[in-house]
């Protein structure tokens, strides 16, 4: 009896996965349509994009306010008409920083939700992982929300652009800081074990020599306990620390080291600074910021009198809900800004190629302190650093402006004046 | 005919084989890339899940390491092909080189891990393979020089062959692969499971005293499952590794592991054809959860609280229904369902109601798991 059902439980079930089988393509298929012609996720009167962002997990304080900000600054664009007729739609999806998830929800973006680019996709470790993905599929993947220099690869990755002063131009200015105002100070590091840890020592020791870094530290967002980098960092006697952390580990690392006593001068790349992110997540403790330094390119959200600023904020108080004006606040509205006037200039004809070849260009401006580096040659995103301080409850930059660049290009003063934002802060043709 | 397959099991299992796979390759030329994707995904699953439902229902062994050892496996692959990338292979050699290592070197671990789980019984086993789950992110951080810490490390993939056309989807191409190897793995383990070592193991799970007495050697026996299984992890590690392009310690967490022992429940354990149902439901659930999530979600700020984390509360309740409900899995269901209908088709040699005499008989696939 045994045998005998065996062997027919065996056909049965290969039929029933095999109709499993057929219920999945009867879900497949069907979508598409539209004209051949044009890129998919461009209609008449529709453009949709994508993104990840890390809406959860150990990246999310102050980054997850990125993605609303974008997206109110395409609402405020919406309610005015578009761009030559089109609304645009912003997906966002969560990753929770975690890379694998971020393979997951950037190919549910591109196959299945079939979107027109990938517009500031989040996160060094995360993103790296969908280049080749994105470049297989020719899709643009503009404005990368990251200042790692893997963005500028054009020959490597062509579709893929940058936005951010990439982290080796901000240790580069940072580190010329340190050579002409804390002089003779033992300088130290504690960075993300990643490619953006990776990019910023580079910076670093190219200004200070490998001997002018002498302790480094790397610590993984899966592991919050940063005691013994910062034990090792303070035996070391470091006076100086540059940071190149997400903003939840700019307050670990700062709170750890003031448990232990160890009070050095602080200097963080831009992406872990935001004083509203850092002082929100330290607390009580958030007094422990002043005089900490960071280096920026875009304009400092406490600056209520920059013509940028005040702009953003009438649309995050019309569209964004009034939420806390942040320096995310200024990043997400930025990269907003870029996206619309990349399509502007592009004009009504727009292919996925058509675009990569407007930005390309080089006409984009934006709010930044310096200028953009795209060119055919370059996916680099702003060129301008400046250095910024905590005082009290606001952060305001001090000093002129530098530019450089990811390779031995020297640092400069960049005397040129920021652009004005147009007068209803949409870009024109 | 009939007679004929019903007395070769191998014949029988290759001509099923044979059957899946030309239903699988139309099966890809209508799909959408996505949904090829998503096939693929649930092919690299299969050949976990598959492998893991013969180790926990057969051989009674309870392993929370699975995932782990689809780390090993991808980890390998993506070092391997590295290497080989490095010195100019290209071709069919890129691709099968690593995946024969990661089988490999998954075998390897699973051989000692089965060493010692060997000696031990229910939880302390399910204990040890918990242990190795856990320690993964802690090894790729320790040497993220060679395995590239949280941000994992790139996989070198080609592109589908030019002949076969310069707009074949990749998706496609890597559907073709994954399904490659899943009905690879099924035909071995049907095979193993039907085999006299088959019989051995599930002596040696039902009663351990019994088989010994029977001269089975009962800590062999256990081992060998355990590579095996172990095996066909590392090959669906492989895989995964394929289909992303990368890896990364987040893709192998401890959630991960405990979702492939539920796909293997919920499926049907003990079952091969549970195990597909498992892996489907590993791709789907999350798929539904997520565009239900979409839907209800009035707000965008409680969808985006859903997201992601709706379809880890309906996979648990739908293990806590399945298991109170048709403990023998979805797999039991449908062929009990099956049993019925095909026996209410014929004419009645006894009515309706009176069937307690014809209660589907317990087989393999029914046992619950010693743990």
């Amino acid at each position: 009896m045994h045998e005998h059902t065996h062997r027919f439980r065996r056909p049965v079930a290969t039929v029933a996965s095999l109709g499993l089988i057929g219920a999945l393509a009867a879900c497949g298929g069907g979508g598409g349509g539209g004209d051949a012609a044009s890129s998919p996720g461009v209609t008449k009167d529709t453009i949709v994009v994508g993104t990840h962002q890390p809406l959860t997990g150990p990246a999310a304080a102050g980054y997850s306010s990125i993605s609303p900000a974008t997206k109110a600054y395409f609402d405020y664009v919406n309610s005015k008409g578009g761009v030559h007729g089109r609304k645009i739609t912003y997906k966002v999806k969560d990753d929770g920083y975690n890379p694998a998830n971020t393979q997951k929800v950037v190919r549910e973006l591109v196959l299945k939700d079939k979107v027109f680019a990938i517009v500031n996709g989040l996160g060094t470790p995360t993103h790296t992982g969908v280049l080749d993905f994105l470049k297989t599929n020719k899709v643009p993947d503009l404005f990368v929300a990251s200042g790692s220099r893997n963005w500028n690869q054009v020959k490597k990755y062509p579709t893929t652009f940058g936005f951010q002063a990439d982290y080796t131009t901000e240790a580069k200015v940072q580190a010329t800081y340190i050579k002409a105002n804390l002089a003779g100070k033992k300088v130290c590091f504690l960075g993300q074990d990643d490619d953006f840890g990776r990019d910023a020592l580079l910076g670093l020791t190219q200004v200070l020599g490998e001997d002018g870094v002498a302790e480094r530290q790397k610590y993984v967002t899966s592991n919050t306990n940063v005691a013994p980098q910062i034990g090792k960092l303070k035996s070391a006697g470091c006076e100086v620390v540059s940071l190149a952390t997400v903003p939840g580990f700019t307050a670990l690392a700062v709170g750890t080291a003031a448990r232990l006593k160890f009070q050095p001068q602080w200097i963080s790349t831009s992406v872990g600074a935001d004083l509203n992110t850092v002082g929100g997540a330290l607390g009580k403790a958030a007094p422990l910021l002043e005089g900490f330094l960071s280096s920026n390119y875009l304009p400092s959200a406490f600056d209520a009198e920059d013509p940028w600023v005040k702009q953003f904020k009438k649309i995050n108080a019309e569209f964004n809900d009034d939420a806390p004006f942040t320096g995310n606040t200024v990043y997400g509205m930025t990269v907003g800004y870029l996206f619309v006037q990349a399509l502007q200039q592009n004009g009504k004809d727009l292919t996925r190629e058509s675009l990569m070849e407007t930005v390309e260009k080089g006409g984009l401006d934006g709010s930044g302190l310096g200028k953009l580096r795209y060119a055919k040659d370059d996916h680099a995103g702003y060129g301008g650093v400046r250095m910024a301080k905590v005082t009290g409850t606001s952060q305001d930059y001090f000093g002129p402006t530098y530019s450089t660049d990811d390779g031995d290009t020297p640092v400069e003063e960049y005397t040129e004046e920021p652009t004005q934002p147009p007068a209803d802060g949409i870009p024109t043709e | 005919m009939i007679e004929l397959l019903a007395r070769h099991t191998l014949l029988r299992h290759l001509l099923v084989t044979l059957a899946a796979g030309v239903a699988l390759l139309a099966l890809t030329y209508t799909l959408s890339p996505y949904r090829n994707y998503q096939l693929a995904t649930m092919a690299a699953y299969l050949c976990a899940t598959a492998g893991l439902t013969v180790l926990v229902g057969l051989s009674g062994q309870l392993s929370l390491g699975h995932g782990a050892l689809m780390a090993v496996g991808a980890y390998t692959y993506a070092l391997m092909s590295a290497e080989v990338g490095d010195r100019g292979t290209t071709g069919p050699m890129l691709l099968l080189l690593p995946l024969v290592a990661a089988v490999v070197a998954t075998a390897i671990v699973g051989g000692i891990v089965g060493l010692a789980g060997a000696r031990l019984f229910g939880p302390y086993l399910a204990g040890l393979t918990l242990t190795l789950t856990i320690v993964v992110p802690a090894i790729t951080t320790t040497f993220a020089d060679q395995l590239g810490g949280d941000q994992g490390l790139s996989v070198l993939v080609e592109p589908a062959p030019a002949s076969l056309g310069i707009t074949f989807p990749l998706e496609r191409w890597q559907a073709w692969i994954a399904c490659a190897a899943a009905l690879l793995t099924m035909l071995l383990l049907a095979n193993l499971v039907h085999s006299r070592f088959g019989r051995e193991m599930r002596a040696v799970r039902d009663d351990e005293v019994a088989a010994r007495l029977s001269g089975i050697n009962v800590q062999r026996t256990k081992v060998i499952v355990f590579v095996v299984s172990a095996a066909t992890a590392g090959l669906g590690g492989g895989i995964l590794a394929i289909l992303t392009q990368s890896v990364s310690p987040g893709a192998f967490s401890l959630a991960f592991s405990l979702f492939l022992l539920m796909a293997v429940v919920i499926g049907g354990i003990g079952s091969l054809a549970g195990a597909v149902w498992g892996a489907l439901l590993l791709v789907a659930l999350p798929e539904i959860t997520d565009s239900l999530a979409d839907n209800i979600g009035s707000s965008p700020q409680l969808a985006e609280r859903l997201d992601g984390n709706l379809s880890l509360a309906v996979f648990g309740l739908v293990l806590i229904l399945v298991t109170i409900v048709f403990p023998r899995g979805i797999q039991g269901l449908v062929s009990a369902v099956s049993q019925r209908t095909r026996r209410s088709g014929r004419p009645p040699s006894s009515r309706p109601g009176t069937t307690t005499t014809e209660d589907p008989p317990t087989t393999t696939s029914s046992e619950s798991i010693d743990a």
